[in-house]
C-alpha cells in the first residue's frame, strides 16, 4: 500500500488564506497533490477511473476550498452549498477532495471500492459524508440539482447548486430534458460546469458523439453560458470563471472548461484509454515522476 | 339506507387528496409530466402553482427533480401513467430514488388495464412487477378511492419512496369506514378453510363476488385484500395457506412478477401451499372498454370462480382431509352442507357488501347514469 504524500500546505491553511494570489497557487498545489493521491489509490485497488478523476482536480479543489460553504462536522447542514458529481465515475478525486476538506479521515482513502467501504465505486449520498447525491449511471445530474434548486427557490434558502457533467452525461437524453426545464423554471444559483475533456470510454467524443457547438446549443436552450471557454486546469480561470457565476442574475447559468481527460501524465492525456484502465505497475512507475515533477514545480510556487 | 353504490375513480381522489393534504404538509409538492388533466393533479397546481411543476413529456427528468427535492426536506410526489413510471423512470427511480431511499411518492395514474381504450402501449401490466423488485420501495395496489386516499397520506409520511397504484375508471367505493388502511397489513375480508383468495387492486371486489358465489358452491374462501405488495403481509397469508393449503392470487397485472409471484414467493418460503393465479397471461392486450377487456383477458368473478373450483379440485387429498376431516373426498365433488359466510373478527366492511351486490363484481355499475360517462366507454 502506498503511503499517501503528505500536503505541503495543510488544507485548513487553505481553506483560511484570504489572499486570492496565494490562495490560487495553494488551490493549484492541493490539486495535484490529489491527482497522486488518486494515481496512487487505483494503482492500489487495481480499480477505478483517472482519466475523468484527473480531468476534473482543479475544479472539485477549487470548488471545495472557496467557492463552496459546507459543515465537515454537519454534512447534512441544510444550508449548504450542494454539488453533484453527475459524472460519477471520477469519484475518486471526490473522495480525495473530500477527505483532505474534512469531511473523513484521509487514511479512508485506501478503503476506495472494497468491502465494507464507505467508499462506493460511485458516489453514495448515504455512505460517504460530504456526498450530496449519489451518481454513477451517467445523465442524472442535472435534474437532481434542478430539483435541489427549486427547493432552495421554494423553501427561500441561498445555497448554490453545482452540477459537474462530462460528455457522457451530455450524450444521454435525460440531460436534455433537464436543460429544457432548467430554463423553463430559471431557478437561482443553478451552476452547470461541463467538464469538457474531449474523450470518452470508447474514443474522443468527436468520434462517439459530436456536441459541438456546444455554446450554441446552450444559448439555444435558453441558458446564460459563459462566452468565454475557460482553462479547467488553470486554478486561476476555474476562479475566474466562479467570479463570472457569482456576478450574474440570469438563470440557469452554465460554464464550459476545457480541460484534459488523463491530465498530468504524458501518455494518458487526451486518450480514451486510461478512462477506466488498471494503472499497471509499469505505467505506475513511469507516470508517477511526471506527476511529482509538476507537483514540485508548484510547491515552489506556494 | 343508501341504495347506490357510491362510485369514484383513484384518481380523482388521489387529486383532491392532494389538494386536501397541501395546507398540513406544506413540503408537499406535485410534479407531472404533461398529463395533469388526466391524473387530476390539475386540482392541485391551479390551488398551489408555486408547488406544483408541470415537467412536460419527460418522466425520468421528473423523477430525478423529485429526488433532488427530497433531499432538501421536500416531500414530492411524481405522477404519470403507471407505465411510464414504471419503464420511462425505471433508472432514475432505482439510481437515485431507491438507492438513496428517498421520500418520493410515486403515483402510477391508470394502473393494469384502465387506460383499456389507449391499448397495449398504455396499460401497466408490468409496473408491480419493476418497482417490487427495487430495495427500499413500498409497494402499494389500492382497491379503491378510499385505500388510495388513506395509502397517499401514509406515504406522505413515510421516510423511503413509496408507489401507489391507481386507476382511471369510476369503480365501486369499497372501504369507506371500514378499518383504516394500514401498509403492510392485508384486509381479512372473509373467513374460511376451503382456499384463500389473495387479491389486491380493482379486482378485489371482484373476488369478495366470486367468494359469495363460491360459498353457495360449498366452498368457503378466506378471502384477504392485500393492497401493500410490499412489505407483503407474511402473517396474514401464511396463517391462511397453512388452513386453506390452496392459494388463487388475484391481480389486475401479467402474471408474471407481479402481485401473486410475491405471494408465491412468500408462501413457498412461510407456508408452501397450491396456487394458481389469476391475471393477464403474459401477453400483450388490446384497446376495449375496461370490463369487457378484463373479461377476455381472464380478470373477472367468473374466471376467479372457476379457478377456485379447480383448484380446490386440485388440492391433494392430505390437505383436504385436514381441512374437514372424513367427508374431505366428498366435499370436492359434492358440495357441503352451506355455511354462513364467516365474517371476519373484527372486521368493518359497512359499504364492502353493498358494493358487491350492487356492483355484480364488476369495474362500474350499470346503473350509472350514462351522461356522466365519457363517450368512448362502455354503455
Amino acid at each position: 500500500m502506498t503511503t499517501l504524500l503528505t500536503p505541503k500546505v495543510d488544507p485548513a491553511r487553505v481553506l483560511a488564506e484570504t489572499d486570492r494570489g496565494k490562495k490560487a497557487a495553494m488551490l493549484q498545489y492541493l490539486a495535484q497533490k490529489f491527482r497522486v493521491d488518486v494515481w496512487d489509490i487505483l494503482h492500489d485497488k487495481g480499480t477505478g477511473h483517472w482519466g475523468g478523476a484527473s480531468s476534473v482536480a482543479e475544479i472539485l479543489t477549487t470548488l471545495y476550498f472557496d467557492a463552496m460553504r459546507v459543515r465537515t462536522s454537519e454534512p447534512r447542514w441544510p444550508d449548504r452549498d450542494r454539488l453533484v458529481l453527475s459524472k460519477g465515475h471520477a469519484s475518486a478525486i471526490l473522495y480525495t477532495v473530500l477527505a483532505n476538506r474534512g469531511f473523513f479521515p484521509t487514511d479512508e482513502l485506501h478503503t476506495f471500492r472494497q468491502i465494507n467501504s464507505r467508499l462506493q465505486g460511485h458516489p453514495c449520498m448515504n455512505e460517504t459524508p460530504g456526498v450530496d447525491m449519489s451518481t454513477g449511471a451517467l445523465g442524472h445530474g442535472m435534474s437532481v440539482s434542478l430539483g435541489m434548486a427549486l427547493a432552495a427557490q421554494l423553501q427561500k434558502k441561498s445555497y448554490w447548486t453545482y452540477v459537474i457533467m462530462g460528455e457522457g452525461c451530455l450524450d444521454e437524453g435525460q440531460t436534455w430534458e433537464a436543460f429544457l426545464a432548467s430554463a423553463k423554471f430559471k431557478p437561482e444559483r443553478l451552476v452547470a460546469m461541463i467538464d469538457f475533456n474531449g474523450f470518452q470510454l470508447d474514443g474522443s467524443s468527436d468520434e462517439i458523439m459530436p456536441l459541438a457547438p456546444l455554446f450554441e446549443k446552450f444559448n439555444a436552450f435558453q441558458w446564460n453560458v459563459s462566452p468565454t471557454l475557460y482553462n479547467g486546469h488553470q486554478v486561476a480561470d476555474v476562479l475566474r470563471a466562479l467570479d463570472w457565476v457569482k456576478q450574474q442574475t440570469e438563470w440557469p447559468v452554465a460554464v464550459i472548461f476545457k480541460t484534459k481527460k488523463g491530465r498530468g501524465i504524458s501518455f494518458t492525456e487526451d486518450t480514451h484509454k486510461f478512462h477506466g484502465a488498471v494503472i499497471d505497475d509499469q505505467n505506475y512507475a513511469k507516470g508517477r515522476p511526471e506527476l511529482l515533477k509538476t507537483l514540485a514545480e508548484l510547491e515552489v510556487a506556494l | 339506507m343508501k341504495t347506490d353504490v357510491k362510485l369514484l375513480s383513484m384518481r380523482d381522489a388521489l387529486g383532491q387528496a392532494l389538494v386536501d393534504l397541501a395546507p398540513e404538509i406544506p413540503e408537499l409538492v406535485v410534479l407531472d409530466a404533461d398529463v395533469s388533466a388526466s391524473t387530476k393533479t390539475a386540482g392541485f397546481a391551479k390551488a398551489y402553482p408555486n408547488r406544483f411543476f408541470n415537467v412536460g413529456v419527460a418522466e425520468a427528468n421528473m423523477a430525478d427533480i423529485a429526488a433532488g427535492m427530497a433531499t432538501a426536506g421536500l416531500r414530492p410526489v411524481i405522477n404519470t401513467f403507471s407505465l411510464f413510471l414504471a419503464l420511462k423512470c425505471a433508472d432514475q427511480i432505482r439510481n437515485t430514488i431507491c438507492y438513496n431511499n428517498l421520500p418520493v411518492v410515486l403515483a402510477g395514474a391508470y394502473g393494469g388495464l384502465s387506460d383499456s381504450y389507449d391499448g397495449a402501449s398504455h396499460q401497466a401490466i408490468l409496473d408491480i412487477a419493476m418497482l417490487r423488485t427495487l430495495p427500499n420501495m413500498v409497494v402499494i395496489v389500492p382497491a379503491d378511492a378510499e385505500e388510495t386516499k388513506q395509502a397517499l397520506k401514509l406515504a406522505l409520511r413515510r421516510n423511503g419512496p413509496t408507489f401507489i397504484r391507481g386507476c382511471r375508471n369510476e369503480t365501486p367505493v369499497i372501504f369507506e369506514g371500514a378499518e383504516p388502511f394500514q401498509i403492510g397489513k392485508a384486509r381479512k375480508l372473509r373467513d374460511g378453510k376451503d382456499l384463500t383468495i389473495a387479491a389486491c387492486g380493482i379486482p378485489v371486489l371482484m373476488a369478495m363476488e366470486a367468494a359469495e358465489q363460491l360459498a353457495k358452491s360449498g366452498i368457503s374462501v378466506d378471502l384477504l385484500a392485500v393492497a401493500t405488495v410490499k412489505p407483503m403481509d407474511v402473517a396474514a397469508l401464511a396463517a391462511s395457506a397453512s388452513k386453506t393449503r390452496a392459494v388463487l392470487a388475484v391481480e389486475e397485472h401479467n402474471i408474471v412478477g407481479g402481485f401473486g409471484g410475491a405471494v408465491a414467493e412468500t408462501l413457498g418460503k412461510h407456508a408452501p401451499a397450491k396456487m394458481d393465479f389469476i391475471g393477464v397471461q403474459d401477453r400483450f392486450t388490446e384497446s376495449g372498454p375496461y370490463d369487457a377487456l378484463m373479461k377476455k383477458y381472464g380478470i373477472s368473478v367468473e374466471a376467479i370462480v372457476a379457478k377456485a373450483k379447480a383448484l380446490v379440485a386440485a388440492k391433494p387429498v392430505t390437505a383436504v382431509a385436514a381441512a374437514s376431516a372424513p367427508e374431505a373426498k366428498k366435499a370436492v365433488a359434492k358440495p357441503r352442507a352451506q355455511r354462513p359466510a364467516a365474517k371476519a373478527k373484527g372486521a368493518k366492511r359497512p359499504a364492502a357488501k353493498k358494493a358487491v351486490k350492487k356492483a355484480g363484481g364488476k369495474t362500474r355499475t350499470p346503473k350509472k347514469p350514462v351522461a356522466k360517462r365519457s363517450a368512448r366507454r362502455k354503455k
